[in-house]
């Protein structure tokens, strides 16, 4: 029974043909040559059109040290709030708790809660208050936040947010169903969160 | 694949992730201050005609609009 065991234990665990791993994407944009070829033999004066493929910017190497900035795109649906900016750090709500992001953070993708996001530049912090959204943290050091609102926090009115706080408290007390229950539930988080932004 | 993780409590109660993330929107602009409330409120506003194909012809189309009736 154990006559193979040599034979098994040296034998390469990786299957023969490994198929690469869909995040070790080529880093530059692979241009079709078979087709750009048979175009200049059928038409040799027009250049041959570009493909979807050639017009994408290839995705930024992982550098094999870890960057001293943390590069942050921070996109709305109608804006686009920061793109590109090289910072210190980004503090995000995560449904987990505030996650402090430094360059050579691990790749991680956060689901947002309503909450504070800091970008901490030096010794200036901008901070805007988020609705919800996701932060995909890419191995790399680029941070891509979207967000469906954000405002800084000069724009929220206090006395509006207390208003809403006491009126889902409300809702929540006398709410019926379950979806009135969820509803009455995210409208309390919500304003809970703009009154400690406000307030912390 | 592990079986149901603890959803969510609006996912418990039928809600898909983007009404959440709309009912949340809508909220925080509501709670804005004024010329900034009313730029985010008229910057969201929809104005569409669905109709439904019935034989080749379009039935009366339902209007849903954020615009008030002028």
């Amino acid at each position: 029974m154990l006559r193979r065991a040599t034979t098994l234990l040296t034998r390469s665990t990786i299957p023969l043909r490994a198929r690469p791993f869909s995040t070790d994407v080529a880093e530059t944009a692979p241009a079709d040559s078979t087709f750009s070829d048979a175009w200049k033999k059928v038409v040799p004066h027009i250049d041959p059109p570009r493909t979807p493929l050639t017009f994408m910017k290839p995705r930024p190497v992982t550098p094999s040290s870890i960057p001293t900035k943390l590069t942050v795109n921070f996109v709305l649906p109608y804006a686009s709030e920061l793109s590109a900016k090289e910072v210190d750090m980004v503090i995000i709500p995560a449904s987990t708790g505030h996650m402090g992001v430094l360059p050579g953070h691990v790749a991680t993708i956060a689901e947002l809660k309503p909450g504070v996001m800091s970008v901490h530049e030096g010794a200036d912090v901008t901070k805007y208050f988020v609705s919800s959204g996701f932060a995909f943290i890419h191995a790399n050091s680029i941070a891509d936040i979207i967000a469906v609102e954000a405002v800084p926090l000069d724009r929220v009115d206090a006395s509006l947010v207390q208003k809403g706080l006491a009126e889902f408290t409300q809702k929540l007390n006398s709410a019926s169903t379950d979806l009135e229950k969820a509803e009455a539930q995210i409208g309390v988080d919500v304003h809970s969160a703009l009154n400690s932004a406000l307030t912390g | 694949m592990a079986s149901n993780a603890a959803a969510p409590f609006w996912r418990a109660a039928g809600m898909t992730y983007i009404t959440y993330s709309n009912i949340c929107a809508n909220l925080v602009r509501n709670c804005l201050k004024e010329p900034y409330k009313t730029e985010a409120i008229s910057r969201e506003r929809v104005h569409f005609a669905v109709s439904k194909w019935a034989e080749g012809k379009p039935e009366k189309p339902t209007v849903r609009t954020d615009t008030p009736e002028a």
